[in-house]
């Protein structure tokens, strides 16, 4: 386990607002070795962006709270950082990319800039020549002609600006990238791309990768492990082919497998999950997904289900129970 | 082969300035205010301070514009074509400094407030407010009479009026920035909040502040016309388009242009900043262009 980059656990983080507590997540483990990439899979709502914003300790002021369990990065604790220390480690060690790359560029500065300001404030022993390189190198392992670096933001289109940020979070060479659904607001065409350059990147540079995505087919393309997210929890977690070609599934993977349109597949219509995320403010008892599970029992509506570990590959629900046994 | 590509090149000011160019009546006071500005920069080229603006010389008292003076002489002999043109480095320097005063003070505090919220917003735009509640006249009314009259307490009252009105329009900007995702990948890169104030924020919220300040210069100049009409601000025998003002109200029957061309020259600077103020406000708002 000293292989671990990253190591959550039990994590339990919650939103307070004037009328109600929100369970945002409600105890996850996860784990993160070096190299690997860690897909975070889930519908709107499930926690996967709480779970990046915990890692990198940017959750909304007096809003959001970390109420138990641990992030170690590298076998340090990331809770118990100061802030100070904390800003020293966001994106030297660990950063992370927006999901929407209108926004997450500044449009008043030039993009050459942005890139220079990761370095600035992470590498000020660089001189200005060499920090002006690493931007223009940076710019062209993106696929970005470095000419093209005294230009605006919006000058560039939606998949060059993704670059851009790409570049930006890769400036400073981290252990760790988080990407909080990278490609989900760019065209078909361009996702492709993009997930590949954020791939061939990965590797050349090491980093492991914690991708947050609602997408399968990005998943399946780019991930080793796959962790599926339901209202705060995971309930099903292992290697790619586990939740690919694996047997036995979360019902809710399944669910999720079922709305996926497949190419090849003789069906007329897709089976989608009945119903709607539960309110977090009020989660339901027992099994948090049997209002909306097919296989539900008197059992799930009472008991919540332990976790089920086989081979590496967990699952959350009752039914597992026997097969493990 | 690598083929050379051209891009269209084309920034944020070339962009602004190009839609300020369309702009008719924002064009007329822009240029109403570059003259007055020349024309203040070079007073000294085109009437001599010493003898035509304060040296007296009752031969010539209360003489009708002519040839030899344009807009006629006062009560002293004194040229007030050359005392308007003196007159406009004290209403331009004066207005200038306490806009940038009050700009600069209250930026800080409106970013602060805004970025932080919270108790700290709480405190500091309470405070605000009842700075606010007071008319800007009436406090700097105020304020002057309770320091003495000078020009540096004229500065101070024009900031301590005006600094909240900025604190108020750099935070309600800043409320609406803060939130963007930029601000955020900023941070989770690593940079710290005086940073991201000063180098993502406020320069995001430059077009409001441009505009605030030109409108503001504005109401500055005529604070001071006020102020010195009053006896409060400027005093003479300086040339201030106020005072003058006030010094031309006691023969006003027989000889209005005491008091026609210096408020000619007050109404032309206000106007030519509001114009050029509501231009660049039109031309800075990203949902009208084109």
């Amino acid at each position: 386990m000293s292989e671990a980059l990253l190591e959550i656990k039990d994590l339990v983080v919650e939103y307070h607002t004037d009328e109600d507590d929100v369970h945002a997540l409600n105890g996850i483990t996860l784990s993160l070795d070096k190299g690997e990439t860690l897909g975070l899979v889930g519908e709107t709502g499930a926690g996967k962006t709480t779970t990046a914003l915990s890692i990198m300790r940017l959750l909304p002021k007096r809003i959001g709270e970390v109420k138990g369990g641990e992030i170690r990065f590298e076998g340090q604790d990331l809770l118990a950082r100061t802030e100070a220390e904390m800003r020293l480690i966001r994106g030297e060690s660990i950063s992370m990319i927006f999901q929407d790359p209108m926004t997450s560029l500044n449009p008043v500065i030039r993009v050459g800039d942005q890139i220079l300001e990761a370095l600035k404030l992470h590498r000020p022993d660089m001189s200005r020549a060499e920090q002006a390189k690493k931007v223009d190198e940076m710019l062209e392992m993106v696929g970005i002609p470095a000419a093209r670096k005294r230009e605006y933001p919006h000058q560039f289109s939606g998949g060059m600006k993704q670059r851009v940020v790409i570049a930006i979070a890769l400036a400073l060479e981290p252990r760790l990238l988080i990407a909080d659904e990278p490609t989900t607001a760019l065209d078909v065409t361009i996702q492709a791309q993009v997930l590949q350059m954020m791939n061939d990147l990965k590797t050349k540079l090491d980093t492991s990768m914690l991708l947050i995505t609602h997408d399968l087919g990005v998943v399946s393309q780019t991930c080793d492990k796959v962790a599926v997210m339901y209202a705060g929890e995971v309930v099903e977690y292992g290697r790619a082919e586990d939740i690919f070609l694996g047997s036995r599934h979360h019902p809710y993977t399944e669910g999720l497998f079922g709305s996926l349109p497949g190419l090849n597949a003789s069906a007329k219509r897709l089976s989608p999950i009945d119903g709607l995320m539960p309110d977090p403010t009020a989660l339901p008892e027992g099994c948090r997904f049997h209002p909306r599970c097919p296989h539900c029992t008197e059992r799930c509506r009472a008991e919540a289900p332990a976790q089920y570990l086989r081979n590496g590959h967990m699952i959350r629900c009752h039914r597992m129970e026997e097969e493990v046994r | 082969m690598k083929t050379k590509q051209t891009y269209k090149k084309r920034s944020q000011f070339s962009a602004v300035w190009r839609r300020l160019k369309k702009n008719k009546l924002a064009m007329l006071g822009l240029v109403i205010l570059t003259a007055m500005i020349l024309i203040a920069v070079c007073a000294d080229l085109l009437a001599d301070y010493d003898t035509a603006v304060i040296g007296q010389n009752m031969a010539e008292r209360l003489q009708g514009p002519s040839g030899s003076h344009w807009f006629g002489t006062d009560q002293f002999g004194r040229d007030v074509l050359a005392r308007i043109i003196h007159g406009s480095r004290l209403s331009l320097s004066l207005s200038i400094i306490a806009m940038t005063v009050a700009v600069a003070i209250g930026s800080c505090i409106g970013a602060v407030a805004g970025y932080y919220g919270g108790r700290v917003d709480d405190v500091l735009m309470r405070l605000m407010d009842i700075l606010l509640a007071i008319p800007p006249m009436l406090m700097s009314i105020s304020i002057v009479a309770a320091l003495g009259q000078s020009m540096v307490n004229l500065l101070i009252a024009l900031a301590i009026a005006y600094v909240p009105v900025f604190a108020r329009v750099i935070r309600s900007t800043i409320l609406s920035i803060k939130g963007q995702e930029f601000v955020e990948a900023a941070r989770a890169c690593g940079t710290g909040n005086a940073r991201i104030i000063l180098r993502h924020i406020i320069p995001n919220a430059i077009g409001p502040i441009i505009v605030e300040a030109t409108l503001t210069m504005g109401a500055a100049i005529l604070i001071i016309s006020s102020l010195s009409f009053m006896g409060l601000g400027i005093q003479p025998p300086a040339p201030e388009w106020g005072t003058m003002l006030y010094e031309g109200r006691d023969v006003i029957r027989n000889d209005p242009y005491l008091v026609i061309f210096p408020g000619a020259a007050i109404a032309l600077a206000v106007m030519s900043l509001n114009l050029l103020g509501d231009g660049l406000r039109d031309a800075l708002d990203p949902r009208l262009k084109n």
